[in-house]
C-alpha cells in the first residue's frame, strides 16, 4: 500500500484530498491530510464580518465532514517535511512516511513582521481582517464607532486575495453612507503598490472607482513601523500616516515548518515549477495554492484552477511519466464594489486582466473589469458554490485556462455611473 | 541584431517605464549610467545590492525581493532606502538593468 499526504486541509487541500481519492485506486493508495486546525474556514466570507454582512457561523465548518470518508485525516501539528527520507515529522515526534507529498498549507498574516503592529491597540482601534477574530473584532469596532480616519494599510506584497483590500474600502464607503457618517470618515488606503492594483487595466479602472468613492490613495508605502502611541504608521522613506482607526493587511508568509525543512524562500513560499506544479528540489513533492512561490495570485479560485494540473500531473507520475505544464495561471475573482455591485477579473500569468463576458463570450452573464448587479450576485452565491462544489472538487462549468474570446482590450476604463 | 553589449543609454533599449527591454542586455557600465539618470551615484554599497540582484536574476530567472535582499547581505532596509530613494525595489531593479520587480501579484 502506498501513501499520498497531503499537508493542510484548507481549501486546496480539501479539493486535492476529494479528487485524489476518487481518481486513486483505493487498493493501491491510501490518501491522508494532516493539519493542525479542525475548522474550516471560508475565508472569502471574512470580507464580510466587520460590516455585518456576514456572522462567524456563515464561515465555518469541521474540516472532517468536507472531507471525503475515504481519507484519514490526522489533526496534528507539522514540525518539519524530512523530503530526503520522504517523511513527514508531526507533532511528539511522530513520523508520517509517504510515497508522494503535497504541500497545501496556504498562507497566513504575520502582524509579529511589522514593527510596532501588535504592541498597543491591537485589536482595540488596530485591526486585521483576514482571521476570522481579527474580523469580529473589527465589527464590534465599528458598531460602536463615531468616525474618524480610517486607514487601510497592506503592508507588503504578495498577500492572499490581492483584491480584497479594495473590497474593504469600497464596502467601508458603503456601509458609513448607509449609517449616514460618511462625512466623518476619511478613508485612506496606503499600499506599497504604485496603484491600486498590480496589473496595469485592472489598477486604473480600480484606481478610477476608488475616487469615485472619494478614498484617497497614498501610494508606494512601505510600512516601517506603527506608533501606537501617536496613532501614526511610518514608510520607510519618512512618511507618516496618522490615523483613529488602522486595519492592516500584515506580511503574508507560508506556514513556519517549510522553513524548518529548508523548502521554501525567504517568505516560506516553496520553491515550484509555476506550470507543473511540481517543487523544484524534490520530484515527489508537490505543491498547490498559496504555499508556492508560483507568481499567480494567492486565492482559492486559483488553487482551484490548479487542482486539474496537479491532479494529472501526479498520476502521470505514477504511470512512470514526465509532469505537463499546464497551468496558466489562471486567476478569477469577484470584487465586491458597494451598493449591492460587483467588478469581475480574469487573467493568466501572460494577460492582465481584460473587459468582456465571463464565462461565455458576449452572453457572460458576468461582465469583466465593470460594475453590475450580477457580478454582485455571482460573488454571493460563491460562498454556495465553494461548500458545495469546489471543495467536494467537482467540476465547474469553466475552464480551467485563460480564453480571450469575447474579451476586448480597448475601452477598459469603467463607464462612470450616470448621474 | 546587437553584437555588442550597450555601455550607455543611448545604445540601450528602453521601455515607457525606463526599464532596461533585455536584462541580458546589461552591462555595469550601464548600470552606473543608469544610476546617474536616476540621481543616483554609485558607492561599493550600492554594488553589494545591485550584484546580488543580478546573480538572483542570473540564477533564478527573477529580480529579489527587498526582503530577500536585507535576509542575504549585510544590508538593512533602513540603508537600501537611502542607497536608492523614491522605492529600492523599483530603483535598484532600474539600475540592475532587470524588469518591473513583480513580488506582488
Amino acid at each position: 500500500m502506498k501513501t499520498l499526504l497531503i499537508l493542510g486541509g484548507g481549501t486546496a487541500g480539501t479539493m486535492t484530498a476529494n479528487k485524489l481519492s476518487r481518481q486513486l485506486n483505493p487498493n493501491e493508495w491510501r490518501v491522508i491530510v494532516a493539519d493542525r486546525e479542525p475548522r474550516h474556514f471560508y475565508q472569502p466570507g471574512f470580507l464580510f464580518i466587520p460590516f455585518g454582512i456576514y456572522a462567524p457561523h456563515d464561515v465555518v465548518r469541521p474540516k472532517r465532514r468536507l472531507i471525503s470518508k475515504g481519507v484519514e485525516v490526522i489533526f496534528a501539528d507539522i514540525e518539519q517535511i524530512l523530503p530526503k527520507a520522504n517523511r513527514v515529522q508531526i507533532a511528539d515526534g511522530q513520523t508520517i512516511p509517504y510515497d508522494i507529498l503535497v504541500i497545501a498549507t496556504g498562507c497566513e498574516i504575520r502582524p509579529d513582521q511589522i514593527e510596532g503592529l501588535m504592541n498597543s491597540g491591537w485589536r482595540e482601534n488596530v485591526f486585521d481582517f483576514y482571521t476570522l477574530e481579527g474580523a469580529s473584532a473589527l465589527n464590534r469596532f465599528l458598531e460602536g464607532w463615531q468616525g474618524g480616519r480610517l486607514v487601510l494599510n497592506v503592508a507588503e506584497m504578495p498577500i492572499k486575495c490581492p483584491v480584497a483590500p479594495l473590497e474593504f474600502l469600497f464596502l467601508a464607503d458603503w456601509y458609513f453612507r448607509q449609517h449616514g457618517m460618511r462625512n466623518k470618515v476619511e478613508l485612506v488606503y496606503a499600499t506599497p503598490l504604485s496603484g491600486a492594483f498590480t496589473k496595469p487595466q485592472a489598477s486604473a479602472a480600480l484606481g478610477e472607482l476608488l475616487e469615485q468613492k472619494g478614498i484617497h490613495m497614498e501610494t508606494d508605502f512601505n510600512i516601517n513601523e506603527v506608533d501606537g502611541a501617536k496613532q501614526a504608521i511610518r514608510s520607510w522613506d519618512g512618511r507618516e500616516l496618522n490615523y483613529d482607526l488602522l486595519v492592516s493587511i500584515p506580511t503574508n508568509m507560508g506556514a513556519e515548518f517549510i522553513e524548518h525543512s529548508g523548502t521554501g524562500d525567504e517568505l516560506n513560499f516553496v520553491s515550484t515549477d509555476k506550470n507543473t506544479l511540481q517543487s523544484k528540489g524534490y520530484p515527489n513533492v508537490w505543491v498547490i495554492g498559496d504555499a508556492g512561490n508560483m507568481p499567480a495570485s494567492k486565492a482559492g479560485s486559483v488553487a482551484h484552477f490548479m487542482l486539474d494540473t496537479l491532479v494529472e500531473n501526479i498520476e502521470r507520475q505514477i504511470k512512470g511519466q514526465s509532469p505537463e505544464p499546464s497551468f496558466d495561471g489562471h486567476t478569477n475573482c469577484f470584487i465586491e464594489t458597494g451598493f449591492d455591485r460587483g467588478v469581475m477579473i480574469d487573467f493568466n500569468y501572460d494577460v492582465e486582466p481584460l473587459r468582456g463576458q465571463y464565462p461565455l463570450p458576449k452572453l457572460g452573464p458576468f461582465s469583466l473589469l465593470k460594475e453590475s448587479l450580477v457580478n454582485h450576485i455571482g460573488k454571493l452565491s460563491f460562498k454556495w458554490i465553494y461548500w458545495n462544489i469546489l471543495l467536494p472538487g467537482r467540476p465547474m462549468p469553466v475552464s480551467n485556462q485563460l480564453s480571450l474570446t469575447g474579451k476586448n482590450k480597448l475601452n477598459f476604463q469603467l463607464r462612470r455611473k450616470k448621474e | 541584431m546587437v553584437l555588442t553589449k550597450p555601455t550607455t543609454l543611448d545604445a540601450a533599449e528602453f521601455n515607457e517605464e525606463g526599464f532596461l527591454v533585455d536584462p541580458q542586455t546589461w552591462t555595469p557600465e550601464l548600470g552606473e549610467a543608469i544610476a546617474k539618470r536616476e540621481g543616483i551615484t554609485m558607492t561599493d554599497r550600492h554594488w553589494v545590492v545591485i550584484n546580488f540582484a543580478r546573480n538572483e536574476y542570473e540564477t533564478n530567472g527573477e529580480p529579489p525581493t527587498l526582503r530577500h535582499i536585507t535576509k542575504a547581505t549585510d544590508v538593512t532596509t533602513k540603508e537600501i532606502y537611502s542607497l536608492f530613494p523614491g522605492g529600492p525595489a523599483k530603483v535598484a531593479c532600474k539600475i540592475a538593468g532587470l524588469g518591473k520587480p513583480t513580488g506582488c501579484i
